[in-house]
Parts: C-alpha cells; sequence; structure tokens
C-alpha cells in the first residue's frame, strides 16, 4: 500500500480523497503533525491560502512541511495549495511554503464571478482536462527547472518540478481523475528511487 | 479557449473551498481586517450584525455599496453580501459590485411575501438559510449554491441552529434510505422537488455545501455545530459583540477546525471574557422570529 495524506486545515479535502481512490492507495487525513511520518505523498487541496496559512503556523506544520519536501517526498497542490508551494506571490513580502520555483497571483482572473471552467490540453495529463477555476491564481513564470504542464489563454495553470506538481484549477470537483493518477504514479515512483 | 462563466460546479465548487471554515459578520473594514487575521475563510459585509437589527427594529436593507466596497477593498478573503429575500435589484447590485456571495437572507426584512429569487438566473452564487429538507431543496432548486441552518439570528443562543441541522440531518438519511418508488410522497410531504430528492438519494448526501448559522456565541457552539454535520459556521454578532473580538475570533476558528480535540477547545475557551448576552427564545414571539421569514 502507498500512504498518502490530504492536508485538512481547511477545504475542499473530501473531493481529494475520492479522486485519489485506488486500490493500492491508503488515504490519510492529515489534521496533526505526527501523521506527516506515516505518509509517502501529501496533497494541498484547495481553500482559502490565507486561512490554511494561518493555521499551518498555529499547529507547528510550517517546519515540518518544509521537511517534508526537503525529503524530496511529492506534493500536489491544487489553487490555494498552489499559492502555498510557491516561491514567490504577486504583492505578498513572504511566501508560504517555498517548495516550488513558480511566481503565483492570487486571484488573478478576478472576483467570483470571474470564476470559470474551461478544457485543457495538459502535458503528461492528457487533452481535454476539465479545468475548474474559482478565484483562481495563475503562475505567472516558472524557474528553468520547472516544466509547463498546461497554459489557459497563455496562462500557466499547471506546472510540475520533479516531485511537486502544481495546479491553479480544481481537478479534484470534477469526475476526471486523470491528474490525480498522475499524482499517484508520481508517489509510487518515487517509492522506487528511494 | 472557450470559458464558460456561472456554472453550477463554479458556484458550488467557491462553496466547496470554504469547508471547514469559519465566516465571519463585518460591518466595516476595520473589522474585516481583524477577521481575516483570525483567519476566517470570508467575510458577509453587513451594515449592522443581527443582533443589532433586532434592537433597531424597522426595515432592514441590504448594506450601503460603500460599506461593501470598503471591506472588498481591505481584504482578500472572499466578501458575502446579504440581500433581502425577493429583492431582484438589491441582488443585482450585489452582484455588479463584485462581491464573492450574497446570502438572500431573513435577517433583513423581506422584499417579497410570495417568491425567494430565482438564483438560477445570476452569475454570482448564492447562499440561503433553511431550517428543513423542504426549505433546503426548494432553495437549491431555485439555484442556491450553498446551504445554511437558518437558527434564530442575533440570540447568541444555539438551539435553533442545532434543531434545525439535527432535522436536516435526519430528513436526508430517512431520503437516502427510502426506495425510489416511494420518494414522490415524500417530495410532496416535503413540499420538496422530486428532482432534488432523487439527487441526495443517489449520492447519499445535500448536492449543496451546509453551514451552520444563526445563534453561535461561543467556540464550543462553533464545534457542536460541526459535531452535528456541518460543513462549517457562520457567526454573526458573536465575535464583534464579545470584548476580545480577535482573541475570540481566533477561538471560533480553531475550534472549528479541531472540533473533536476537546482539551484544545477547553483550553481556547478559557479568558475569552463574556460572549453576547444571548435571549431565550421563547421570549420572542413567533411574529418576530427571523426564521420564520421566507417559506
Amino acid at each position: 500500500m502507498i500512504n498518502i495524506g490530504v492536508l485538512a486545515l481547511q477545504g475542499a479535502v473530501r473531493e481529494h480523497v475520492k479522486a485519489l481512490e485506488a486500490p493500492d492507495v491508503n488515504i490519510i487525513i492529515i489534521k496533526k503533525v505526527e501523521q506527516l511520518k506515516e505518509i509517502e505523498g501529501l496533497v494541498f487541496p484547495g481553500g482559502e491560502s490565507t486561512t490554511m496559512r494561518r493555521l499551518i503556523n498555529l499547529y507547528g506544520f510550517y517546519e515540518p512541511l518544509k521537511d517534508f519536501a526537503k525529503q524530496k517526498k511529492p506534493i500536489f497542490g491544487t489553487c490555494a495549495g498552489a499559492i502555498l508551494m510557491a516561491n514567490e506571490i504577486v504583492g505578498q513580502m513572504e511566501p508560504h511554503l517555498s517548495v516550488m520555483d513558480m511566481v503565483v497571483e492570487r486571484n488573478a482572473f478576478g472576483r467570483q464571478r470571474e470564476s470559470f471552467e474551461a478544457l485543457l490540453k495538459m502535458d503528461s495529463i492528457g487533452d481535454d482536462v476539465q479545468g475548474v477555476f474559482i478565484r483562481a491564481p495563475i503562475i505567472k513564470t516558472v524557474g528553468e527547472n520547472v516544466q509547463v504542464l498546461a497554459r489557459h489563454n497563455g496562462d500557466i495553470v499547471a506546472a510540475q518540478s520533479g516531485p511537486f506538481l502544481a495546479c491553479s484549477f480544481h481537478p479534484e470537483l470534477t469526475d476526471d481523475y486523470r491528474m490525480h493518477q498522475y499524482f499517484v504514479k508520481m508517489v509510487r515512483e518515487s517509492r522506487i528511487h528511494a | 479557449m472557450e470559458k464558460q462563466v456561472g456554472t453550477d460546479r463554479v458556484k458550488r465548487g467557491m462553496a466547496e473551498m470554504q469547508k471547514g471554515g469559519v465566516i465571519m459578520d463585518v460591518v466595516n473594514a476595520e473589522q474585516a481586517k481583524i477577521a481575516e487575521e483570525a483567519g476566517a475563510v470570508a467575510v458577509m459585509a453587513l451594515e449592522r450584525v443581527p443582533s443589532d437589527i433586532r434592537a433597531a427594529g424597522g426595515v432592514a436593507r441590504m448594506a450601503d455599496p460603500s460599506i461593501t466596497e470598503a471591506i472588498q477593498n481591505a481584504v482578500s478573503i472572499p466578501v458575502m453580501a446579504k440581500a433581502r429575500i425577493g429583492h431582484i435589484v438589491e441582488a443585482r447590485i450585489l452582484e455588479a459590485l463584485g462581491v464573492d456571495y450574497i446570502d438572500e437572507s431573513e435577517v433583513l426584512t423581506p422584499a417579497d411575501e410570495v417568491y425567494h429569487l430565482n438564483k438560477r438566473d445570476y452569475t454570482v452564487p448564492f447562499v440561503c438559510g433553511a431550517r428543513d429538507l423542504g426549505e433546503a431543496t426548494r432553495r437549491i432548486a431555485e439555484g442556491a449554491s450553498m446551504l445554511r441552518t437558518k437558527g434564530e439570528p442575533g440570540t447568541g443562543n444555539i438551539v435553533e441552529a442545532v434543531r434545525h441541522q439535527r432535522l436536516m440531518q435526519a430528513q436526508v438519511r430517512k431520503v437516502v434510505g427510502m426506495s425510489e418508488d416511494e420518494l414522490m410522497t415524500e417530495a410532496k410531504n416535503l413540499g420538496a422537488p422530486y428532482e432534488v430528492l432523487l439527487e441526495i438519494k443517489r449520492s447519499g448526501r445535500l448536492p449543496v455545501v451546509n453551514f451552520a448559522a444563526g445563534g453561535i456565541a461561543t467556540p464550543a457552539d462553533a464545534a457542536l455545530m460541526m459535531q452535528l454535520g456541518s460543513d462549517g459556521v457562520f457567526v454573526g454578532s458573536g465575535i464583534f459583540k464579545s470584548e476580545n473580538p480577535a482573541k475570540f475570533a481566533k477561538a471560533i476558528v480553531e475550534a472549528t477546525t479541531h472540533y473533536q480535540d476537546y482539551a484544545l477547545i477547553a483550553k481556547l475557551s478559557k479568558n475569552l471574557g463574556p460572549a453576547m448576552k444571548g435571549i431565550e427564545i421563547s421570549s420572542i414571539e413567533a411574529k418576530d422570529r427571523m426564521q420564520e421569514r421566507g417559506w
């Protein structure tokens, strides 16, 4: 079995749990720092990034999450999760966990009335991926070791850097679990290399 | 590539992202910042909190747009705002202002005594209050993308929110356990749209997020509502009517996240100062109960 965690401080946790389901995957809902020891891969769900960050600090998750990333254990962040992973956030002095070499801009498409769905063509994942963008960020730029996986009208909306996968939309809100399957594969492969 | 705005998935999904969080009533930019700093997932922009509306009497309307705008400019978390039940133009004004969610709310004086808004017409999503599964499913069929218990707003008394959440959960369980050929009669009895009941039966749960609201005054109240199956909580008068709003707000956020960690809730309930005084429900005449508004 592969143990994969979903960080459950706030946000759409249940949807990720459902999307990750596979015969060889054991999903752990992470509410306490100690639980990080049990898992080989971790999902940062969508939600409110400022709220999640406050709870990360409050419960002493900050350093343990940085360590988790330093050990090159796979992390997958969607929307707010991607914001937590970026090493620069437009208009903010400090990033959050800074695990991926990319610059993100929060609420880049505008307010909720500008939230939208669109089909995406994704490298490594496939075509016609339903992108659900809710007060979504965009990835403004990526570092040279970061691979762009998808763009929407030119804006980067998904990227990967080794064991780290981030997207600005919500694959967990659809029935298309290809991104989650791809992440599970990343976790499986990281185990072989470890 | 072509994009579609205002789809059910985008509107309901926005509420999914709020799960496990606290949405706080605020009346100015300063309060909004305190709420954001405390870890609120969204704020509800209002002219007066429900307990003040109750005290002031008269007609309660949508807040002055300058209040809503000041709050929108003060925080980066989503901003919600209330429109009167059935007030098409207040709702359109809030949509034009770019609020992230509209609460078609019984806390304000209803503008229409017969019809709720046709919420499918709007790009902006709506949250509505409900006391039972009949109201909940009617609101969903009208296009609400999120629900909350009505409770009894501005009382600091949790009993009505508990009643409404328990009833809705029990009615959902009943529907899930029924055979499909029994559903039409249940739809008739509840005054519920058949298709929504069918969806609940097949998926095993409500198709939209359901928060608790109306009377939450302490961290323990918030944790209680989470334990009863709420997806998150709205706190109205409780926070900014307490002695130390910043501390109180943080305690409510933590109690909502860790609603089963009783040692933690004990710790954060200490020395919060007096909660709002509260009102015993039986002392409010039936005609003055906000939960009786809407249908």
